[in-house]
């Protein structure tokens, strides 16, 4: 069973019952989830969680869906690594990357689609259907393909050729729609009015979808031992992950599953969050460096294109979660990304998309202006494999050198004697 | 002049269930104004008290989002077709 009590407008409060709607019929608001804490509260505890699936379902009684039997093809439960090489480069302390390339379609976006399509087919719909910059895509395609549901997956055409082939190999429909991501979104966001007997994850049934996020939170607490992490650095596409994952650590401490960091002095929030953005694409930090109340929409051009979404949907909230709990947002050029990705992979041995080169690159640039201290626990969330955007480096990375098959080139080739001196 | 709209679902209970509208207009807000004197109630949900288009309202204006050109003074011409969408969504 689930703690659902109904969808509320964000904006206005309105409560709707929990079907498939995502914004408010009276000001277009988002809807968001509402659940009986003191049931689940009563209900809930770290012994019944810890003996719980290894993936995101250990957590089913904080999601919005009956948990029992849901569609899954093992989400979550990812590595929370201690980043100690890593942290000494940056001059940090306690670091930890949240390792989610280790998802069933290699990133994050496997946690919100197991909980979508486990809510799709509970209220019956037969067709899942998404916008996405491509990590939605392999995940909607593989879960539908895992349901016995018919896909229709909606990208931007110049999307990296390896997120096409891992989406269609799926055998859904894939339409390649000539614009950008956020063209690709105003259509899906149209042809949920036609279509309402299709379950676009991220449209009419995105409140649903969007808790699946809130995992992010709930194991990077219980990995760390049941505690609460002092500040984390997040990705920033349409925002929602961020505020999912703010939301995740407050449902802890309601809940009575963590204890509040009593040495925070802003207790508006148990964890700063910041945020983490390319400059090409940057709307929310452009707002939150002006200090603004609106995130104007801008025209992305960047190699992360799994964060290139010029007008985010949630971005107005990323904005308020960041500055209610002390974080910040930054951003980062094309060409540190691709530094990162490198000195995540050199010191770590994780081999992270271009979105968590953003993460990593905003995290270093962070720790150099002392948003992010030493003295803190940190948590990196690199969200997506990098085997997905291996285009991203062209050529510029590649073999030391090609040689033939012979000792004494080996040796040339890397800079030693071919030959052992006698003792 | 005369301006065809798309109308999302959140709206039909105002437009008969009509999912498509044509009005006589040269702005955005010339747009809202007639789908107001049609539909009376149709522009509190499109508007906030400034008169300003709530946050989470897009309008597009031949597949334009209007906050990339002049927001409600967006000149409309014979024929264009401007869409209303709820921006919650994607990502």
């Amino acid at each position: 069973m689930s703690y659902v009590q109904s969808l509320t407008c964000r904006e206005c409060a309105r409560a709707y019952p929990a079907g498939a709607l995502h914004a408010c019929e009276f000001c277009f608001g988002p809807l968001e989830v509402s659940y009986d804490y003191e049931a689940m509260g009563a209900a809930l505890t770290r012994e019944r969680i810890s003996a719980g699936p290894p993936d995101i379902w250990r957590y089913g009684d904080l999601l919005p869906v009956d948990a029992d039997g849901p569609v899954s093809l093992g989400a979550g439960f990812t590595p929370l690594v201690r980043a100690d090489r890593l942290a000494a480069e940056l001059g940090l302390g306690e670091l930890w990357v949240k390792d989610d390339t280790r998802n069933p379609t290699g990133s994050f976006k496997d946690r919100v689609v197991t909980v979508a399509l486990t809510k799709a087919r509970e209220l019956g719909f037969k067709v899942a259907a998404c916008a996405s910059t491509g990590n939605l895509a392999n995940s909607v395609a593989a879960h539908a393909a895992r349901a016995g549901m018919r896909s229709v997956v909606l990208v931007p055409s110049d999307l990296e050729a390896v997120k096409m082939l891992t989406t269609a190999v799926f055998g859904g429909d894939l339409l390649a729609v000539e614009g950008s991501y956020d063209d690709v979104n105003r259509l899906c966001a149209e042809l949920a009015s036609e279509h309402d007997d299709w379950a676009f994850v991220n449209v009419n049934v995105r409140p649903y979808y969007a808790e699946g996020s809130k995992t992010l939170a709930f194991e990077v607490a219980e990995q760390l031992g049941w505690r609460l992490p002092d500040h984390v650095v997040v990705p920033i596409a349409s925002g929602s992950q961020l505020t999912k994952i703010d939301k995740g650590f407050r449902e802890l401490v309601e809940l009575g599953l963590v204890e509040a960091r009593i040495d925070r002095e802003d207790t508006s929030g148990p964890v700063r969050v910041s945020g983490a953005q390319a400059a090409g694409c940057a709307p929310v930090a452009a707002a939150f460096a002006a200090g603004a109340d609106h995130v104007r929409p801008v025209k992305a051009a960047t190699i992360a294109k799994s964060l290139a979404i010029g007008n985010p949907a949630d971005g107005w909230y990323a904005l308020e979660v960041v500055r209610r709990t002390g974080g910040a947002v930054g951003s980062v050029s094309d060409e540190e990304v691709l530094k990162a990705i490198r000195l995540l992979a050199r010191t770590e041995g994780i081999f992270a998309e271009t979105a968590g080169g953003v993460t990593i690159a905003t995290l270093a640039a962070l720790a150099r202006e002392g948003v992010v201290r030493g003295d803190e626990t940190v948590v990196a969330y690199v969200t997506g494999n990098g085997l997905k955007t291996v285009e991203a480096f062209g050529s510029s990375v590649g073999a030391t050198a090609t040689v033939a098959a012979r000792i004494e080139d080996v040796a040339e080739a890397l800079g030693e004697s071919a030959w052992k001196e006698p003792m | 002049m005369s301006v065809t709209v798309r109308v999302p679902a959140q709206l039909r209970t105002l437009t008969e269930g009509r999912s498509e509208l044509n009005v006589p207009a040269g702005t955005v807000r010339e747009v809202i104004g007639s789908l107001e004197a049609d539909h009376p109630g149709i522009e509190a949900r499109l508007l906030d008290e400034r008169g300003t288009l709530r946050r989470f309202v897009n309008v597009f204006v031949a597949e334009e989002d209007v906050r990339y050109l002049e927001g409600l003074d967006t000149a409309v011409s014979d024929g264009t077709t401007v869409s209303i969408v709820p921006a919650v969504a994607g990502g």
